[in-house]
């Protein structure tokens, strides 16, 4: 059981909560693999995923995780612009709240969003992405991956290279790896480093051969075209010549390091598709860790009352 | 009426005194006067507050805050002149807006009003607004306040036709571009909440080029609500080489830092944003070294529903007329870093004299504008106590002294409790 009625972030989750997730997460993870697929724990519970954002992968995953434990899941793809004009989200909570949902999954492109949401509704609050501030349900799955693959997250160097000020994936993998034990190395272009996450426990690095430098793990951020607009960097291809990891690089890291992305990858861009496609290489089994640690993050937070 | 046994705060010192009024005039200053009046023992006389920075948001935002009800709130914080901001609906960049601000004011006759017009029409940027007629009709200075004028050729213009006559540009100092659509201050707490900051250099590059136009051009200028460490210090290096620079701050630059953002309030999202403890400190030694000349509220009224919402959509602003007296008491005088007189002159005094308003000192002669506080009260900061519209406050539940007892404005008790 969680200690939290929401979770918003691994900002606010502690060491014990995040161990809790991942060793149910695990599990889930393995009636998974034998292709299980239903499972009682949810059974009786309503959930509603409300995206204001696209998502395909993410929206899919939790639907999936609900559906897998037998809950009603009900999905609202809120276009963008009704952020800004009609219903407002306090009044859409009170609503799914009436409704008498358990559990509000929401993905917003404002940060803070789920925290104002979780402020006004009974329901539990689970944030699937807000704006540049938390999607803890990815950094949980990178989570599970990595620990599946090593003994123990303590100890283990993460380096994360690319668009990580606009990152909320960046930040909850910080907030997660450091509680977990680990150490977490960071690049980026300047334009694209957020201000202070030195003082958030990250290892700021001037170079990529630096940050891989050691690593257990490389991940890749996608950059995020849509946010480019302001010219953070000339092109997609001189970003890919000074920022992107390729095999050259990947030589810094540990032997064996794993490479891990949270997708949609620009191929040839963050990556080089020899990574991504290699034996190292662990994106495609962070899809279904994806759906295993939210599977535990609703179970968890629905268990109370079962 | 006389006021007795108060201590009064001169611009050369605190001394015991008793004052006649008269026909709205301070009429005698004596150790004694005999007569009928209010007994001020133990309190605290101050010459008339005067907040040279706030919106009342009439007409045309009247959901959030009213001539009225803003002017009761004035008078409640120890106001007894405010000058209110041109960003109303429609803009308040015309005679005949700035005489429905008078006149409505008048009709409400709580505290005086001072009406500030736009710089351009319809705050765009384009062309100049009526400035003559409007200051024809009574408004004291210009501003474009909630944006700075985009071009600097525009400003220059701009303060070159206001000095004409004798108005001076209240500067809003942010580059807009730079600004991008930041909320906070961009720092620690802007990547930790995901919040989209701000860099200081937003705001000091516009301060500058507000100070090179005035230094350029040899007239005045008024830089509003600074918050940044570095603006202050522009604006000294300024003022030692002889620039015609005044400056403003807000309580909420002195007496907060960034970390309130943490929790994702939006009553503390405000334009320019709370920044960082140097900024704070900076702010504090330029009240004292007198680099920052005033201190206003920018009282910033909004409906809760304007900030019950996601953190980048609420609206900018702070709720301040009732809090900043106490504030700022509490902050600087008992914090050690002015005193009485100097915060006098920061509230009063100053605002007066930038704006040639009448008021700002207890003299013979003089309006018989008092601010009467007790000191010694302690109270704790609840926006249900408010009685401005707008209870949107970063300081619920923050301890303060000082309480406004007496609000006197041309010898009427407007306010008291």
């Amino acid at each position: 059981m969680l200690k939290h009625k929401d979770v918003l972030g691994l900002y606010e989750l502690d060491a014990e909560e995040i161990d809790e997730i991942l060793t149910v997460g695990m599990s889930m993870k393995k009636l998974l693999r034998q292709n299980i697929k239903k499972l009682p724990h949810l059974q009786g519970k309503s959930v509603t995923t409300l995206f204001y954002e696209n998502s395909t992968r993410t929206r899919c995953s939790f639907e999936l995780a609900t559906k897998y434990m037998g809950a009603h899941v009900v999905n609202i793809a809120a276009a963008s612009s009704s952020v800004q004009k009609g219903e407002t989200l306090v009044d859409t909570g009170k609503t799914l709240d009436a409704m008498k949902n358990d559990v509000i999954v929401i993905r917003h492109p404002m940060g803070g969003a789920p925290a104002l949401l979780a402020k006004t509704v009974k329901a539990h609050v689970v944030n699937a992405g807000d704006g540049m501030n938390e999607h803890p349900s990815q950094a949980l799955l990178d989570m599970l991956t990595m620990r599946e693959n090593f003994p123990s997250l303590q100890g283990l160097t993460v380096a994360i290279l690319g668009d990580i000020r606009h990152s909320r994936v960046a930040k909850s993998n910080l907030f997660g790896l450091r509680k977990m034990g680990a150490t977490v190395k960071m690049f980026a272009p300047r334009t694209l480093m957020p201000a202070e996450i030195d003082k958030m426990g990250a290892v700021v690095c001037r170079s990529r051969e630096e940050a891989v430098e050691g690593a257990d793990v490389v991940m890749g951020l996608r950059i995020q075209l849509e946010r480019q607009h302001g010219g953070n960097f000339p092109s997609l291809g001189e970003y890919a010549k000074f920022y992107g990891v390729n095999e050259e690089i990947m030589q810094y890291a540990k032997k064996g390091a794993l490479v891990m992305h949270p997708g949609p990858v620009n191929r040839g861009v963050e990556l080089t598709s020899g990574l991504i496609d290699g034996d190292t290489s662990r994106i495609e089994e962070q899809v279904l860790s994806g759906i295993a640690v939210r599977m535990a993050i609703l179970f968890l937070l629905t268990k109370e009352e079962i | 009426m006389i006021v007795k046994n108060a201590e009064v705060v001169f611009a050369d010192g605190v001394k015991k005194a008793d004052i006649r009024i008269e026909g709205g005039k301070i009429a005698e200053i004596a150790p004694s006067i005999q007569g009928e009046g209010i007994d001020c023992t133990g309190l605290t006389v101050f010459p008339g507050l005067i907040d040279m920075h706030v919106h009342l948001r009439e007409p045309g935002f009247e959901k959030k805050e009213d001539i009225l009800s803003g002017s009761r709130a004035a008078v409640k914080g120890g106001f007894t002149q405010v000058c209110c901001m041109p960003n109303t609906k429609p803009v308040t960049d015309n005679k005949v807006v700035v005489s429905y601000i008078k006149n409505r004011a008048k009709e409400v006759g709580l505290c005086k009003v001072h009406p500030v017009g736009a710089i351009t029409e319809g705050q765009e940027g384009n062309n100049l607004a009526a400035i003559g007629a409007m200051k024809a009709a009574g408004a004291v200075a210009i501003s474009e306040d909630g944006k700075s004028v985009p071009s600097a050729k525009m400003m220059s213009l701009a303060m070159q036709y206001a000095s004409d006559f004798g108005l001076k540009c209240l500067c809003h100092c942010e580059d807009g571009a730079l600004v991008d659509g930041g909320v906070v201050n961009e720092g620690y707490y802007s990547t930790l909440t995901g919040l989209k900051g701000s860099i200081r250099a937003a705001e000091d590059i516009i301060i500058a080029r507000e100070i090179c136009l005035a230094e350029s051009l040899s007239l005045p200028v008024h830089i509003c609500h600074v918050s940044t460490y570095s603006g202050v210090q522009l604006i000294r290096e300024a003022k030692a080489r002889g620039v015609q620079v005044t400056a403003e701050t807000c309580p909420h630059y002195f007496t907060l830092t960034d970390e309130v953002i943490a929790s994702f309030d939006t009553n503390t999202k405000v334009n320019p944003p709370i920044r960082e403890e140097k900024d704070r400190l900076a702010v504090i030694e330029g009240l004292k070294d007198g680099t920052l000349d005033c201190i206003v509220t920018d009282h910033a009224p909004h409906h809760f529903d304007d900030k019950n919402v996601e953190y980048a959509l609420a609206a900018f602003g702070i709720s301040g007329l009732e809090t900043s007296f106490a504030l700022s008491y509490t902050a600087l005088v008992k914090g050690g870093a002015l005193t009485l007189c100097e915060l006098a002159q920061k509230m009063s005094a100053n605002p007066a004299a930038i704006l040639s308003l009448e008021g700002g000192a207890i003299a013979v002669g003089a309006p018989a504008d008092l601010t009467i506080a007790d000191l010694n009260a302690a109270w704790t900061i609840d926006p249900k106590d408010f009685v401005s519209k707008g209870k949107n406050t970063p300081f619920t539940g923050r301890e303060v002294y000082g309480k406004i007892r007496y609000t006197v404005v041309d010898g009427d008790v407007k306010y008291s409790a």
